[in-house]
């Protein structure tokens, strides 16, 4: 007679369904946020020792190879604001007297407070 | 008696997060690919960044926007080193992760206080 | 023309005869209003009355009959066949739990955690009884109503990644327990249960998957427990250290 059985993990568990996949890929956009600050580092870096090695980088940038890196990790941040977005109301709890406000309050005015933002930076950067 | 370490981390993490969600998205559209691709004709010459980023204010945003978002990159793969099966020991790619994110912010230091 | 039938594979398990666990189709009429507890227990009753597994109120209330129903972490006695039909139910034991026999898992360790964070009203001093009840407006009634609603079914621990890496983990269910008598206006043991919480499998583990939520037939929301636990523990670990000097 044998014990209670335990049924094994495999450490694919992730790809056996699909929100647990969903979540892998939300914990991945940091690794793209990441390595993107790591490259904003360097343009800074850059920038401080000159106008060659800034202008030189900037070409670095521009190379496709580059440019696709960005729109993947500009997908992944995209992916990353709206999950983070949409689970604060859980940590974030707000009570009126009963009533709780609602999760979608919440998150709205994240989202609200993220197009200020975005429009701010932009603004500042590209207006010449 | 500050017992575990965990919220100081977790406090980062979420700071980070935050970060990252209301600016990553537009600073990697920007820096990316607007200004890479020289979409942003006179506003990103060698001169005008200089200045722009000079000022206190710019540096020390981007010392938030960089330092804080690697505290969240930190917290999560830690954690996603042990989901995926990696075997060693918890306190040790808790280290290897909050270290590397610990030097990151150190050299973004290095970098924007000389400006 | 015949009468509908749908099939069932159920994971069978028989530790005495047979050391690895395997699948049995049964094949049964189909009934529109069947939920898959009522398809279990004609298996049971007509063809084969071997099969073990456990269930009670048929109601969703007793919490007892948790099984994966198609992978999913489901109450079989609120599931129902006409979800799945005409394709075959596939029904499991609880995830994440060792299997006893069959469809039953053993308990212990779900049992042993709730116990863990001290499910009751702790007071620094017991007020006598001749001084009346403690009293509660419906405002700090409803700060911790929805998690008093727990009716531990475990599927929140069958659904959650983080218990199947790590069976340590105080889990969901369990953490929403300890904030449902943190958020309590009459209790005052937080600091008690804090110890439990933010021990090494206690609260700092979950990584906000969100199944659990997700499971919940009692829509206790555990994901959202967790993370309001740990800004709670947060806002109280900056307190000290902060300002040591400021006592509790
Ligand atoms: S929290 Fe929900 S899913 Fe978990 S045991 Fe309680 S009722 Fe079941
Ligand atoms: S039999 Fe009681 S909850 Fe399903």
């Amino acid at each position: 007679m044998t014990g209670p059985y335990r049924r094994p993990v495999p450490s694919t568990w992730w790809l056996h369904n699909r929100a647990y996949f969903l979540f892998m890929l939300r914990e991945l956009t940091s690794v793209f946020i990441a390595a993107y600050l790591i490259l904003l580092l360097i343009l800074l870096y850059r920038l401080n020792a000159g106008r060659g090695a800034y202008e030189s980088y900037l070409r670095f940038l521009g190379a496709p190879g580059m440019v696709t890196f960005h729109v993947i990790a500009l997908a992944a941040a995209l992916f990353h604001t709206v999950t983070w977005f949409n689970l604060t109301p859980k940590v974030l709890v707000v009570r009126v007297g009963a009533r709780r406000v609602p999760a979608p309050i919440i998150a709205g005015v994240n989202y609200a407070a993220w197009i200020v933002f975005s429009a701010l930076v932009a603004w500042i950067v590209l207006r010449g | 008696m500050a017992g575990t370490r965990e919220p100081f981390w977790w406090s980062l993490f979420a700071a980070g997060g935050a970060v990252a969600a209301l600016l990553a998205p537009v600073q990697i559209a920007l820096t990316g690919i607007v200004i890479a691709r020289g979409w942003a004709g006179q506003s990103f010459t060698y001169d005008r960044a200089l200045a722009l980023v000079s000022h206190p204010l710019s540096r020390l945003y981007l010392f938030v926007l960089i330092s804080l978002p690697l505290f969240h990159w930190a917290h999560r793969f830690r954690f996603t080193l042990i989901d995926l099966g990696l075997k060693w020991s918890r306190a040790l790619v808790a280290g290897v992760c909050y270290g590397a994110a610990v030097a990151g912010t150190i050299l973004a230091a290095l970098v924007l206080i000389r400006f | 023309m015949p009468d509908p039938t749908i099939t069932l594979e159920i994971f069978r398990y028989h530790p005495e005869q047979n050391e690895t666990p395997s699948f049995r189709r049964y094949e049964i009429p189909y009934r529109e209003d069947w939920v898959v507890l009522d398809a279990i227990n004609y298996i049971k009753d007509h063809i084969d009355g071997t099969l073990a597994y456990r269930w009670s109120c048929r109601m969703g209330v007793c919490g007892s009959c948790g099984m994966m129903i198609n992978g999913t972490p489901r109450l079989s006695c609120a599931a129902f066949l006409r979800e799945y039909y005409p394709n075959p139910v596939r029904v499991e034991p609880l995830a994440n739990f060792p299997v006893e026999r069959d469809l039953v898992i053993a308990l212990d360790d779900f049992m042993h955690k709730l116990r863990e964070v001290n499910p009751w009203l702790i007071r620094a001093h017991e007020q006598p009884l001749s001084d009346g009840e403690y009293r509660q407006t419906p405002d700090e009634v409803a700060a911790y109503k929805q998690y008093s609603m727990c009716i531990n079914c475990m599927l929140c621990y069958a659904a959650c990644p983080v218990y199947a890496l790590e069976p340590r983990f105080l889990g969901p269910a369990a953490i929403a327990l300890a904030q449902r008598y943190n958020l309590d206006s009459r209790d005052q043991g937080r600091s008690q249960r804090e110890a439990v919480l933010s021990s090494e499998d206690g609260i700092w583990d979950c990584t906000l998957v969100g199944e659990c939520t997700v499971a919940c037939p009692e829509h206790v929301d555990p994901a959202g427990a967790i993370q309001r636990a740990k800004l709670a523990s947060t806002i109280d670990w900056y307190k000290r250290v902060l300002m040591p000097w400021g006592g509790r």
